[in-house]
């Protein structure tokens, strides 16, 4: 049984504060959503208006064609997966695994069975009969894994799952949850502030902040094409340059910034340019060279990456971070350009 | 390994045990002195006072509804203390700071001005019969504890742990009883030891509120003492002190002592 979770304008407040704002979401039967921000964004209120703990000032919240905007959290019929694990300390882990089935009145010897058999997927058969404090982190997010998966719930959602846990673990759990996730094809709401967790393990991602959904879109197109200067800061273009075209010759224009800053790009290389646009660069979307095509600069500190150094430039146009190569160490102080470089760059309109 | 003890340290601790423990080995030796009035180094020895204490009616009838009280009223405090800690920690981003400094007035108030406005609201002013405003004002003297110890226990109680119970099916009042409650059982064990001992040993609020036909044993004590300047004092103190040393033997027993200061 697989459903989708629509979320239409919903709006919560805390008192007087907004937290969101006419918020629209669906995620698809059997995908998996990641909402993605830092603190305070909304992803973490989103979470709760559908799981039922909170209750939306406006919109609405259905479940397939179950309407539960209105409906009692203890009645929702969704999987849960808390930070801090949230197991029942006075119950044993098979227990607390069977603790959703004995709610649904299951007979003790086929939940038993039943919760037996999801510890074993998860991989911790034999543990059973411990207390949940007797156990490590990893094997506690294992717990609580499979007593939301057990319920078989139409919808799961996880609220930070893997902070609590050590960084190589933290890989190893991403993998194994998306893998049940995808195995059951159990439509899932992920909560997430690490960016790398949210792309690694979602179809799509909606990046919040200020408790609205920036840009709702795959990791790749999240990662290539941000569709606004936020989106863009938020997935490492560092450098956003306000730019206008002054001249165009065929594919070529040439664009000026503030200060008399000049640069020249393919449209080949970039797709269409406006006449007014934004330009955005990662550190390595603007390679440091001694001469070339390029934004002119002088560089200052250097710092060394492993794979490359890193500059803070001057330029006129601002204060600019990119990275040039290792076999041509720069020194501080010295005039150097910074060449485009395309695949590391992305071309954003201006916002008001 | 042992570590060494400064000698000054030694005997100011002893001191200290000395000054604690010296009116109540008085108090048991004067128990036991084969005389008419209070008296230490006892002089002769007898149980006569102790078969004494169950000669007198007065001492049965008034221990009887010492015991009464202590059983209701710290009941009747955490039926109400019990949800208040609850919605106190729950809802402590919500509710207002002072609805937890409510709940201690009662100790923050002298116990006297306690007693007293208790009387004239309860006995005068709404004309309550003795025993139930006597089981009021036990509840309301021991509700302090009763909230605050179950606050406390409650402070380390992760919430998350409620919702989970809740996303899985389980109804909230359910959710409260067989998920919240075991996990605060400490909390709610020490709470009635302190709030039993606490209304057991009451005479401030007491005194105001007893009356004809009807009184705690503590007052009784008083009332005796007034009368006969006698070793019967000694020995129910003796009494009171043997059933606290028991309470607290049986929690030691079956929980351990360091569970009261957690």
């Amino acid at each position: 049984m697989t459903v989708s979770l629509s979320i239409n304008s919903i709006s919560a407040h805390y008192g007087k504060t907004t937290v969101l704002q006419d918020l629209s979401l669906s995620v698809g039967a059997g995908e998996l959503v990641s909402l993605l921000g830092s603190s305070g964004c909304g992803k973490t209120t989103t979470l709760r208006l559908v799981a039922g703990f909170l209750q939306p000032t406006s919109g609405t919240i259905k479940l397939g064609d179950r309407d539960l905007t209105t409906l009692p959290a203890h009645a929702r019929d969704i999987g849960l997966v808390f930070q801090n694990y949230a197991l029942f300390p006075h119950l044993t882990v098979l227990e607390n695994v069977a603790f959703g089935l004995k709610q649904r009145r299951m007979a003790t010897q086929e939940r038993q069975q039943k919760a037996g058999a999801m510890l074993e997927r998860v991989g911790l058969s034999g543990l059973g009969d411990r207390l949940p404090g007797a156990l490590s982190g990893g094997q506690k997010q294992r717990v609580a894994l499979a007593r939301a998966l057990v319920i078989e719930p139409p919808l799961l959602m996880f609220d930070e799952p893997l902070s609590n846990l050590d960084a190589k673990l933290r890989v190893d759990m991403r993998v194994e949850i998306r893998q049940l996730q995808r195995a059951n094809g159990t439509t899932s709401l992920y909560v997430t502030h690490d960016q790398e967790e949210a792309f690694s393990i979602s179809d799509r991602v909606a990046i919040m902040n200020a408790g609205r959904i920036m840009q709702l879109d795959t990791p790749e197109v999240l990662y290539r094409k941000p569709a606004n200067s936020f989106v863009a800061r938020f997935v490492g273009f560092e450098n956003l340059l306000p730019l206008r075209a002054i001249q165009r010759e065929g594919v070529l224009v040439t664009a000026e910034g503030s200060g008399g800053a000049r640069i020249a790009l393919s449209q080949e290389d970039f797709g269409p340019i406006p006449d007014s646009f934004v330009l955005g660069c990662r550190a390595d979307g603007l390679s440091v060279q001694r001469e070339g095509n390029g934004l002119s600069a002088v560089l200052g500190t250097r710092t060394y990456l492993g794979r490359a150094y890193q500059y803070q430039c001057t330029t006129p146009a601002g204060d600019i971070v990119a990275n040039g190569a290792l076999s041509e160490p720069l020194a501080a102080g010295s005039a150097a350009v910074l060449a485009p470089v395309p695949e590391q760059c992305c071309i954003l309109t201006p916002e008001k | 390994m042992t570590k060494s003890v400064h000698p000054a340290l030694i005997a100011l601790t002893a001191c200290i045990f000395l000054f604690l423990l010296a009116p109540l080995v008085i108090i048991i030796g004067a128990a036991f002195s084969d005389t008419t009035y209070l008296t230490f180094p006892p002089q002769g020895l007898t149980l006569r006072w102790f078969s004494n204490i169950f000669q007198i009616e007065a001492f049965r009838t008034t221990a009887i509804t010492s015991l009464q009280l202590a059983f209701l009223g710290t009941a009747l405090s955490l039926l109400i203390g019990i949800p208040a800690a609850y919605a106190i920690s729950r809802y402590r981003v919500e509710l207002p700071r002072w609805l937890s400094t409510l709940f201690v007035l009662p100790i923050l108030v002298p116990e006297i001005v306690f007693g007293f406005s208790l009387m004239k609201s309860i006995t005068i002013g709404l004309g309550l019969p003795i025993f139930p405003s006597l089981l009021i004002g036990h509840a309301l003297l021991v509700l302090p504890y009763s909230v605050r110890v179950v606050s406390a226990s409650l402070a380390s109680f992760d919430f998350s742990i409620e919702e989970a119970a809740i996303s899985l099916g389980c109804p909230p009042l359910k959710t409260f009883l067989t998920v919240v409650l075991p996990n605060i059982r400490a909390g709610v064990i020490a709470a009635f030891i302190l709030a039993f001992i606490t209304s057991i040993n009451d005479v401030s609020v007491s005194v105001f509120l007893t009356g004809p036909g009807i009184s705690t044993l503590p007052i009784q004590i008083l009332a005796h003492m007034e009368q006969f300047f006698d070793p019967t004092i000694a020995s129910v103190s003796v009494l009171l002190m043997l059933v606290t040393v028991a309470v607290m033997a049986i929690v030691e027993a079956t929980l351990g002592l360091t569970f009261l200061t957690k």
